[in-house]
């Protein structure tokens, strides 16, 4: 069998890519090497509970009838009605730092009022920052090396605000320590303070299924457990892959969402020593995860917040850490803190802290388990400053780490939002190889789906 | 097809490109994206649902007639003469 594309993976961008090319009824075969779909957002069931991967809320959420704006377009392009997701908005989130709490909905005049309330003096550069970025073309890189910060510090004189603006950005979207480059900023901005937060009742098995369901509607195959081994190629072209199994498939064309680094690999094509820099590398920004179940609805304890970003910090530190996580800032996410009609049935509390990349590969598998204990406990701990003592009502907990991540989707560091430098234009050494997904630049749910389809659209369907 | 065929086919095509627009009084010689929401992705699914239905192909140089109904219809009428309206 001959395909017109093959697919490199079964996460969001992955099969987004294969609906638009199965819809323009091209040969198209998505494969994953593990034994089920979602990538870096999927869904697993342990001890009789079902549990999120990576799914806090869905970003860029625009309210039913939105014309304009990623989610409408997203929709669009993959020919689905706006209730097919069944997105339901945040109740509130906050940004929590030492003396200062900024609240923020889907609703940005509530951060501008906070900002008013908390920072006065600060007031008017927020507003103008707004509306420099609202003219921004987002997507479109003119200075890859231009950074947030000194943008931000054009607007704004205080670091705190800075820092508190920086922290929800930079936890849902930086693969770079302490800094982000603007194009990315700018992006997470109009997603997260512009657009907001919703969540599907039932989780991100909601959004998974209606893509594989409407993906092999439209004829496109799905193969499981058939890891790419190595792209094969005839001088600068590809020519197909080699499975792991050893089976070879042939085709026109590649997209792959492994990852920049992990694709180049697969080529064959490691970046050469002395390569016009920046040479591709990895990513080494990675997080834990404990995820509690409660015996109540954690509004009655009194958190009715949806996320909660913290710093014990003035200075928020957003890197690698030296020890195995970092317990002076964090995420706090309830998935029951939505506008459901009905209640979710049990509670839960996601705690995510910064984790070091290494220290969490190389322990044995005893040391493992005994550090996941100790650390879900510290990072529980160090955030109780920031939501109610839920500990006593907790009745299941369980925690994932950069190697679980590592492990279940292929990622080069447990590496959960790619590679530094992105490759917004998703070309590769090979000239029929693109890159999709969270390295070609657009990430979150909403972000590595669109990119799906625009890679999809411009080198596989424009080009035919 | 007729014109007033072709001009259906649009319309059902745009239907399922932008289902929540009003399409009903989309107006002849003003650029469609003035009157509707259409960025240029859906613009181009315009031009390959067209591929996929009817396996007419519009080279790039040509997707300026395809700005407004009256342009795109007087530009689809030859090329899809032939076309029965039941297909
Ligand atoms: C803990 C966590 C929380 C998150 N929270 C949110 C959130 O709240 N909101 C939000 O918008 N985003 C969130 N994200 C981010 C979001 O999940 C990702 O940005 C998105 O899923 C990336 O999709 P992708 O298609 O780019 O990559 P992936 O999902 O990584 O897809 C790549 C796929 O390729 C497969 N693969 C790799 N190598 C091979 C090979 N050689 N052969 C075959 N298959 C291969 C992998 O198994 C994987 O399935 C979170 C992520 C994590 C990890």
């Amino acid at each position: 069998m001959r395909y017109d594309t093959l697919i490199i993976g079964a996460g969001l961008s992955g099969l987004a890519a294969g609906i638009r090319l199965a819809h323009f009824e091209q040969a198209v075969c998505v494969l994953e090497r593990h034994t089920t779909i979602g990538g870096l957002n999927s869904f697993y069931r342990l001890r009789h509970r079902n549990y999120d991967v990576g799914l806090h809320a869905v970003t860029n959420f625009t309210p039913k009838g939105t014309k304009t704006g990623p989610l409408s377009r997203l929709l669009r392009q993959l020919r689905f009605a706006w209730d097919d997701f069944q997105l339901v908005p945040q109740v509130g989130s906050r940004v929590d730092f030492p003396g200062k709490s900024l609240r923020f909905n889907n609703d940005f005049e509530l951060l501008t009022s906070q900002v008013a309330a908390e920072f006065p003096a600060q007031v008017d550069g927020f507003r103008q920052l707004a509306e420099f970025l609202a003219a921004q073309e987002l997507g479109v890189v003119t200075d890859p090396d231009l950074t947030a910060r000194p943008v931000l510090q054009r607007y704004l004189s205080d670091p705190l605000l800075i820092d508190m603006l920086l922290c929800p950005l930079m936890f849902y979207g930086s693969p770079t320590p302490d800094d982000m480059e603007f194009t990315q900023f700018a992006i997470m901005w109009h997603s997260i303070y512009r657009e907001g937060f919703a969540r599907p009742r039932e989780g991100v098995r909601l959004i998974m299924r209606q893509l594989v369901k409407r993906y092999r509607e439209l004829g496109g195959e799905l193969r499981l457990r058939a890891g790419v081994k190595s792209i094969l190629r005839d001088g600068a072209r590809a020519v197909g892959v080699e499975l792991d199994n050893g089976e070879i498939l042939e085709a026109d064309r590649i997209l792959s969402s492994a990852g920049l680094v992990e694709t180049l690999a697969l080529c064959g094509t490691q970046p050469e020593v002395g390569e016009a820099p920046p040479r591709p590398a990895p990513g080494e920004i990675t997080f834990v995860e404990t995820i509690h179940t409660l015996d109540c609805q954690p509004a009655d304890l009194g958190h009715p917040e949806t996320i909660v970003f913290y710093s014990n910090r003035p200075d928020f530190r957003y890197a690698n850490p030296a020890a195995p996580c970092d317990l002076d800032s964090g995420i706090i996410c309830s998935p029951n803190n939505f506008q459901y009609d009905e209640p979710l049935e049990e509670g839960a509390i996601r705690i995510t802290a910064l984790a070091n990349k290494d220290y969490w590969m190389q322990s044995d598998e005893a040391a493992y388990t005994a550090a996941k204990q100790h650390w879900s406990d510290q990072i529980t701990q160090a955030a109780s400053g920031h939501v109610p003592d839920f500990r006593a009502r907790t009745v299941d907990t369980d925690m994932f780490t950069p190697r679980t991540i590592r492990k279940f989707t292929g990622h080069i560091n447990g590496c959960v939002y790619g590679a530094p430098r992105k490759c917004w234009e998703g070309t590769t050494p090979l000239e029929n190889v693109y890159i999709c997904g969270t390295d070609q630049g657009f990430l979150g749910i909403i972000g590595s789906m669109l990119s799906g389809i625009g890679i999809a659209n411009r080198y596989a369907l424009r080009a035919t | 097809m007729n014109a007033e065929e072709v001009r259906q086919v649009l319309l059902d095509i745009l239907s399922r490109i932008v289902p929540d627009e009003d399409l009903s009084g989309l107006q002849d010689s003003v650029p469609f994206r003035e009157q509707i929401e259409l960025d240029s992705m859906d613009f181009l699914d315009i031009v390959m649902e067209l591929r996929k239905q009817y396996r007419i192909q519009i080279p790039e140089e040509d997707y300026a007639h395809m700005n407004t109904m009256g342009g795109a219809v007087s530009y689809l009428v030859p090329l899809m003469k032939s076309v029965s309206a039941t297909a």
